[in-house]
């Protein structure tokens, strides 16, 4: 498997790529409190948030469409919501029967689910920009200027880097069982679920036992190439004028969306 | 890639800001304490270390098993990483690991990562080493029953606090979101518990000193036991209560001033250019000018730094 198998970074020189990552995080996270700040129904503002939306996709030339495709990750989560439908007080405008329930939609809970499903689809697109147009190393080192501790970033970006050679390791213990796992016509194999649960068990130990191993010989490495507890990056980060100016610009921007949403 | 969701994760849009606000203070305070514990116990070889273990636990998610109707059983990890390498340590991995997820493949939201965090690797790593730990001195098939039972209470746990923050959100209704969560949990939770039990099991049979050769001072004191064991109860006493007296809770909750606060606060910060809880005085309308001089303000600064930065 390759290092960045995982990454959903998509190569391109656009606009939005060459921002610095900083300035992308930053602009990300405005945006999704901005969205969980505007008030139920603010259909005119959830609007203008999209055309943002819209508008920074076509800048970092992903095609139009990108953030769309990737952007239902989420909807599962929705059901969740779904009581809100028949749980807020109001104008009843559709109720149907179900066994011996009798659920009445109301207008107010319709308004308050479609208003939750639009927060999340917008943020989860932003988020989803935000990574397909910054390599995840750059993100880690955004996150660090971000005063996220050190600590926290460097088991990070750790996870990031072995990421790839433990889900290897996976697919061969996988592999392995399976090669293992042969069945004669018409006969029934596999044991139990309770069988089956401790046979993953055993992979998921050594698993533990490989990557345990594993982090002991990077550690002999690593201090054998002079670590002392610190990582060292050759890319350093600068802020140019234009990280500026677009951040200034989008602050701007989402505050007179949260004044449109309140008029 | 190969990677499945993992149930339990909140998307952004589905908290409101102040309970997502509320959720990121607990967990940056924990986290702080972890950090400082870390460094003291393990020293500079933590950092590899539990990067490993980070892509561990991940990858760990991976391996599934089959149980019926195509649903497959797999791990989420929190109380195998308190166990096998301390309550603070497995904070720390769980958290990255659960970071990466909402970064990189959006599996739960930027700004609610604080909650999921909270979740699915704080509360779970407490339950689990907790309990566990209070079985220290006992036969290992005391320990790994008990580690069964930690598990399937980790999960609980987690979903419990989920249910709450989504209710406290205006998001979902209480009668309805703790049995649905719990139900559904309770059988996610036996996959960890059966998962977590024979890892620990093949752990013991093969490496014995990976478990027990650990110095005390990284497992953690006693006091764990009780705060897991205080957590379980907790759950314990609170799901039944919950989910058959809702209005209970609800008027608990209500004369605590949190639904209000949990429903009301994303839509009220500055109605109509006034802050909502000093009411419609003059002080808030100035206050709620200041705010818009802050934005402005910063915006200003930021143009002022860019001129001076290199183009």
């Amino acid at each position: 498997m390759h290092f960045d198998a995982f990454d959903r970074y998509h190569e391109k020189q656009s606009f939005i790529h060459h921002l610095d990552p900083r300035v992308k995080v930053v602009i990300t996270v405005i945006f999704i409190i901005s969205n969980a700040l505007l008030p139920d129904g603010a259909w005119l503002a959830f609007g203008l948030g999209w055309v943002f939306l819209l508008f920074t996709n076509s800048l970092s030339g992903l095609g139009p469409g990108y953030t769309l495709k990737r952007s239902l990750v989420a909807l599962p989560f929705a059901l969740i919501a779904i009581t809100v439908l028949f749980s807020i007080p109001g104008k009843p405008i559709f109720s149907f029967h179900l066994f011996m329930w009798n659920p009445v939609i109301t207008d107010a809970g319709l308004l308050r689910f479609v208003s939750i499903l639009i927060r999340s689809w917008l943020s989860v697109q932003m988020a989803i920009l935000l990574v397909a147009t910054t390599r995840f190393p750059d993100l880690i080192h955004a996150l660090e200027h971000l005063r996220v501790p050190a600590i926290l970033t460097t088991i990070i970006a750790f996870l990031y880097r072995y990421l790839f050679v433990l889900t290897d390791e996976v697919f061969r213990l996988i592999r392995a069982r399976e090669s293992r796992s042969a069945a004669a016509p018409g006969k029934k194999v596999g044991g139990g679920v309770l069988w089956r649960a401790k046979v993953a068990g055993n992979m998921a130990g050594q698993l533990f036992l490989r990557s345990y191993e594993r982090s002991d010989r990077i550690y002999q490495a690593m201090v054998a190439r002079g670590y002392t507890g610190h990582l060292y990056t050759l890319n350093a980060h600068e802020m140019k004028s234009r990280d500026y100016y677009v951040t200034a610009f989008v602050i701007l921007l989402i505050f007179t969306l949260q004044v449109i949403g309140r008029l | 890639m190969h990677y499945s969701p993992v149930p339990m994760h909140i998307p952004d849009g589905f908290l409101s800001l102040m309970i997502s606000i509320i959720c990121w203070i607990a967990t940056a305070s924990v986290i702080g304490l972890a950090i400082s514990k870390t460094n003291k116990s393990l020293g500079e070889k933590q950092i590899p270390l539990m990067g490993v273990m980070a892509a561990f636990i991940f990858a760990a998610q991976m391996i599934n098993f089959p149980v019926a109707g195509g649903t497959s059983g797999h791990l989420l990890g929190g109380a195998l990483a308190a166990i096998v390498l301390g309550p603070w340590a497995g904070m720390l991995v769980m958290t990255a690991v659960i970071a990466v997820q909402g970064l990189l493949f959006q599996d739960g939201g930027l700004v609610v990562m604080g909650a999921n965090i909270l979740n699915m690797g704080l509360v779970t790593a407490a339950v689990g080493y907790g309990l566990y730990r209070a079985t220290s001195s006992q036969s290992k098939s005391v320990r790994l029953a008990v580690a069964g039972v930690a598990a399937w209470l980790s999960v609980m746990t987690g979903a419990l606090l989920t249910s709450v923050e989504l209710w406290l959100s205006g998001t979902s209704d209480l009668q309805i979101v703790i049995p649905a969560m719990l139900g559904v949990h309770a059988l996610i939770g036996l996959g960890e518990a059966l998962i977590t039990v024979s890892a620990l099991a093949f752990i013991m049979q093969t490496r014995p000193d990976l478990l027990g050769g650990e110095s005390e001072s990284a497992k953690g004191s006693q006091t764990w036991a009780y705060v897991g064991a205080l957590i379980a109860i907790i759950v314990v006493l609170f799901s039944p209560l919950a989910s058959s007296d809702p209005d209970g809770l609800e008027r608990v909750a209500m004369n605590m001033g949190f639904i209000n606060a949990g429903q009301s606060a994303p839509y009220s910060i500055i109605p109509d250019y006034t802050l909502p809880f000093l009411g419609e005085t003059a002080i808030s309308t100035i206050l709620a000018g200041i705010i818009g001089v802050i934005v402005v303000g910063a915006a200003i600064m930021l143009i002022g730094r860019g001129m001076k930065a290199k183009a």
